[in-house]
């Protein structure tokens, strides 16, 4: 038995050591908003936080998480960074079939924790190892300026899909 | 032996009727096919009933209870694409009600209520729903606010005109009196329904052509949207599978104990062609099936191999049957003539969700939770497997992590039903990356002579064009072929270019695949394939004679003012002919795919070692009327990076039958470091809506191929680009430093 603090909770988890995070995450504990893309470390759409860190949790042996914090993306709302990304990906509208996306904000976030106002050089290094099949890697760049800097950066949606007007 | 069927069996492949074409508008269909309407139809009540009996369901799309959001049914599929903003966006601007006062619900499956008119099913693809339903919706959202409005004026005995909507609830001022849909649902399933109807003006809009937030990103930031592969219902199991790595091979034999003894496994189920492992987990059902050892006959296609492949499609192309898709005028024209040879690779769709299902077979029905592009094939699959009747499939269809065609096949699905047939419990089939690459539904390859015949100014007098390809059509939608057996999507983009050429001959000679590698639609079909190859000519026509490729366009388009416009936007935005470093230029592509007009320009380096690096890009669209211009900007982006990835990386390649390629260490997608800024720029229309899904794919491609061109003289004719032909040895002679490049001289 295996003990993993997933999101502030301790899971007691029957598993092998060698079972990668994802499938404890996805198959076991529920938590599906963590995506299978590749299983390779690859694609980054399992992308997870141990300890504040980005890690790509599709190859990460549960066994190693002893004592570790895990951060899924359905609770990195509840961090600073994390509310911040989510509230700028909404605003530029980056989503589209939205399957790669929780890797790409649980990315960002780490990103944005780490350097508050990141360059295009470190853009670049922190997002390139996540995929997105649907191409919205423009938008992902302009919603992270917008969540670093919290200024408008590009064209905005209207939020309540209108519900105002 | 061949792997290749003999194309004299192509008379079997033949459909009936023809006239239809996939991605353009055709003829309105015929009273024999059921399709989707703004009015109640004889299958409306049982759709209602099975939907939670609403108060008010005037026809297949809305659903008003007394209490809660109004609910709309979305008749296509939301892979990313937007169309489920979009449609409800249209059903509520004229049913008077706020984006936030609605949930969706995914369509059951049902040809009679949601066939796609232009696709003659109830189908996701070519870019067609908008084309298709744009009229239908806001007609059905008309339908249900006149209904409404006439059961509040029949309880306050007044004039339905007097009474106005909005935001769901209905006034009648004069008296101060005012009832919410919710309250007038019962009455308004009463009223008369509306023969004709008038739809709101362009001035009153008050959601359409707004950059409204979209109804599906808020649940997919924070992780809680349900996508097919994230369905879990009680009992279920997950299944890993393996099948040959040769397509069409069989199980000889299989021992399976050490998967059996893989902590975790539940069952190993033995299909003909398959072997599937089910277990608590996917970890335990991969494990198991990695343990599985299998002797495979491999079968006949063995000797397929992408080798093969060309060979025998250059054999086609040269001596096979040849189809005219379109001739006018005479092509016996003087002048010089220049010929090429265009060749482009099968593809893998590789969507980021990999392919799954979940399937329940009991006795008397069997249930399937799946993320599809076709509900209805779903179901057809399932019944013939199961031998249940078609009205015992229930397919809940789910979000779709990318589509770009793979999701229009339902082999999946057949293979998710033939495993859970086998057990007693629902069984979640997962299916690796590798094996999703592997066993992918591929893009054909395709191989094209094209040749002009130019005047002595260089412009084209008479153009040629012959495709040679597998049809897709001929398998998923015969009936769309011409009598002659003519496949208008292979031609598609080169039959008809947007430019003034008025000899012109286009022909398509018919390839066979073998039968166990069926061929599928990837994202912009037919005009993916032909604007790489009609955009890269018409520029060597262009460097040919010397000229600048926007000038020579713009010769060949003075009566065609829509593609005039996209491309003199485009051209001034990007500051075309302004200078470039060395080893930089520009590179334009114009095409008018599936209703709409697009112009990109690609601005690039290439280093000395070959490596292409995009600096910047500029589309302009001409959609016509556009219903979210956020969602048209996303799509037009999104679709470039779609299509460079296919021109920079994407190959399919086959040895002895079997996929060569696995994953995204070896089928590589285009990642964030490696894209351009890009800027859309929409042109303002009140034409009728065009597609958007796949006109930025149709045309990125061609536009980087002639940015590499305009940076180094070398003009790359089949994807993926070559970086070895790429490097500064090989083209220091004709590197050049300015966007217009010294012309090419050509035989």
């Amino acid at each position: 038995m295996i003990t993993l603090n997933i999101n502030g909770t301790d899971h007691p988890v029957d598993v092998p050591g060698d079972m990668p995070l994802l499938w404890v995450l996805r198959d076991v504990v529920g938590l599906t908003g963590t995506k299978f893309g590749c299983g390779i470390a690859q694609c980054g759409a399992c992308t997870v936080h141990v300890d504040g860190q980005a890690v790509r949790s599709c190859v990460l042996p549960v066994a190693a998480l002893d004592g570790r914090k895990v951060t899924t993306i359905e609770a990195v709302g509840q961090t600073a960074e994390g509310k911040k990304i989510q509230e700028a990906w909404l605003a530029v509208e980056v989503v589209q079939c939205g399957y790669c996306q929780s890797g790409q904000i649980m990315s960002a976030a780490a990103l944005i924790a780490h350097s508050a106002d990141p360059s295009d050089a470190e853009i670049d290094a922190a997002m390139s190892g996540n995929i997105c099949r649907c191409g919205t890697y423009v938008r992902i760049r302009q919603a992270i300026r917008q969540a670093a800097t919290g200024k408008p950066v590009g064209a905005q949606t209207i939020p309540n899909a209108g519900g105002a007007l | 032996m061949s792997p290749f069927p003999d194309p004299s069996r192509r008379a079997v492949l033949r459909g009936v009727a023809g006239g239809f074409t996939l991605a353009f508008l055709v003829s309105r269909p015929t009273k024999a096919w059921a399709m989707i309407s703004a009015r109640p139809q004889p299958e409306d009540a049982a759709a209602a009933a099975a939907d939670g009996n609403p108060a008010f369901a005037p026809n297949a799309f809305i659903r008003i209870d007394p209490t809660g959001p109004v609910r709309l049914v979305m008749p296509n599929a939301e892979m990313g694409q937007g169309i489920y903003t979009a449609e409800a966006t249209l059903l509520a601007e004229e049913l008077d009600l706020g984006l936030d006062q609605i949930a969706i619900e995914h369509a059951p499956p049902g040809e009679a209520l949601y066939a796609t008119p232009l696709l003659f099913q109830q189908a996701t693809g070519g870019s067609t729903s908008i084309r298709s339903n744009w009229l239908i919706l806001r007609e059905a959202g008309a339908v249900a606010r006149a209904m409404l409005v006439s059961a509040a004026a029949e309880r306050w005995k007044v004039d339905p005109a007097s009474c106005t909507a909005a935001r769901g609830v209905v006034t009648h001022a004069a008296s101060n009196r005012s009832a919410s849909y919710g309250e007038l649902a019962a009455a308004a399933q009463r009223q008369k329904v509306p023969d004709k109807i008038a739809l709101k003006e362009v001035k009153d809009f008050k959601l359409i052509g707004k950059p409204l937030r979209r109804l599906d990103t808020a649940a997919k930031v924070d992780g809680s949207m349900q996508f097919g592969i994230d369905v879990r219902v009680p009992d279920m199991l997950i299944a890993a599978i393996v099948t040959c790595a040769t397509v069409g091979g069989k199980v000889k034999s299989v021992d399976d104990r050490a998967a059996r003894a893989v902590p975790g496994v539940k069952d190993v189920i033995k299909l003909d062609d398959c072997v599937a492992v089910t277990g608590a987990h996917f970890w335990a059902a991969k494990t198991g099936m990695e343990a599985l050892e299998i002797d495979w006959d491999l079968g006949p296609n063995v000797t397929f191999s992408t080798d093969s492949l060309f060979k025998a499609m250059d054999e086609t192309s040269r001596t096979g049957k040849v189809l005219v898709a379109r001739q006018v005028g005479d092509i016996n024209q003087t002048g010089k003539k220049i010929e090429a040879t265009y060749q482009l690779p099968m593809l893998a769709h590789a969507p980021m969700e990999p392919l799954n299902a979940v399937v329940h077979v009991r006795p008397d029905a069997c249930e399937i939770w799946v993320g599809t592009q076709v509900p209805t094939r779903c179901v057809a699959v399932a019944a013939k497997i199961t031998g249940l009747p078609p009205e015992k499939i229930i397919v809940h269809n789910q979000y779709l992590g990318g589509g770009f065609g793979r999701r229009l096949e339902p082999d999946s699905v057949a293979l998710a039903v033939r495993i859970a047939k086998e057990v007693p419990y629902p069984v979640k089939m997962v299916w690796t990356r590798e094996h999703d690459i592997q066993h992918d539904v591929p893009r054909p390859g395709y191989l094209d002579h094209i040749s002009a015949t130019v005047n002595a100014d260089g412009m084209p007098v008479a153009w040629t064009d012959r495709v040679t390809g597998a049809s897709v059509a001929a398998r998923w939608v015969p009936q769309a072929l011409r009598a002659d057996g003519f496949d208008q999507d292979t031609t598609e983009g080169a039959d008809d270019p947007p430019y003034d050429l008025p000899n012109l001959k286009s022909e398509w000679a018919p390839f066979q695949m073998p039968e166990a590698l069926p061929i599928g639609w990837w994202r912009g079909v037919g005009p993916t394939h032909n604007l790489f190859k009609v955009e890269s000519f018409l520029d060597e026509l262009a460097h040919a004679a010397g000229k600048d490729p926007v000038e020579y366009r713009r010769a060949l388009l003075q009566k065609n003012p829509r593609a005039l416009g996209v491309l003199n936007l485009a051209a001034e935005k990007i500051g075309w002919g302004s200078p470039l470093g060395l080893r930089m230029g520009r590179g334009v592509a114009l095409g008018s795919p599936f209703g709409s007009h697009i112009c990109a320009i690609v601005e690039t380096e290439v280093t000395p070692q070959g490596e292409v690096r995009m600096r910047r890009a500029v589309a302009a669209v001409d959609c016509g009327f556009v219903i979210n211009p956020n969602i048209v900007d996303a799509q037009i982006q999104g679709g470039l990076i779609f299509g460079w990835t296919g021109a920079l990386y994407s190959r399919l390649t086959y040895e002895r039958g079997a996929a060569q390629q696995s994953n995204f260490n070896d089928y590589r997608i285009m990642r964030l470091n490696e894209t351009p800024p890009i800027e859309v720029h929409i042109v303002a229309s009140g034409e009728k809506p065009g597609g958007i899904g796949e006109v930025g794919t149709a045309i990125a491609a061609p536009a980087l191929a002639n940015a590499i061109f305009a940076a180094t003289g070398i003009r790359l004719r089949s994807l993926p680009i070559d970086r070895t032909q790429l490097q500064q040895d090989k083209s220091a002679a004709k590197a050049v430093i300015s966007s217009v490049p010294v012309p090419e001289a050509r035989p």
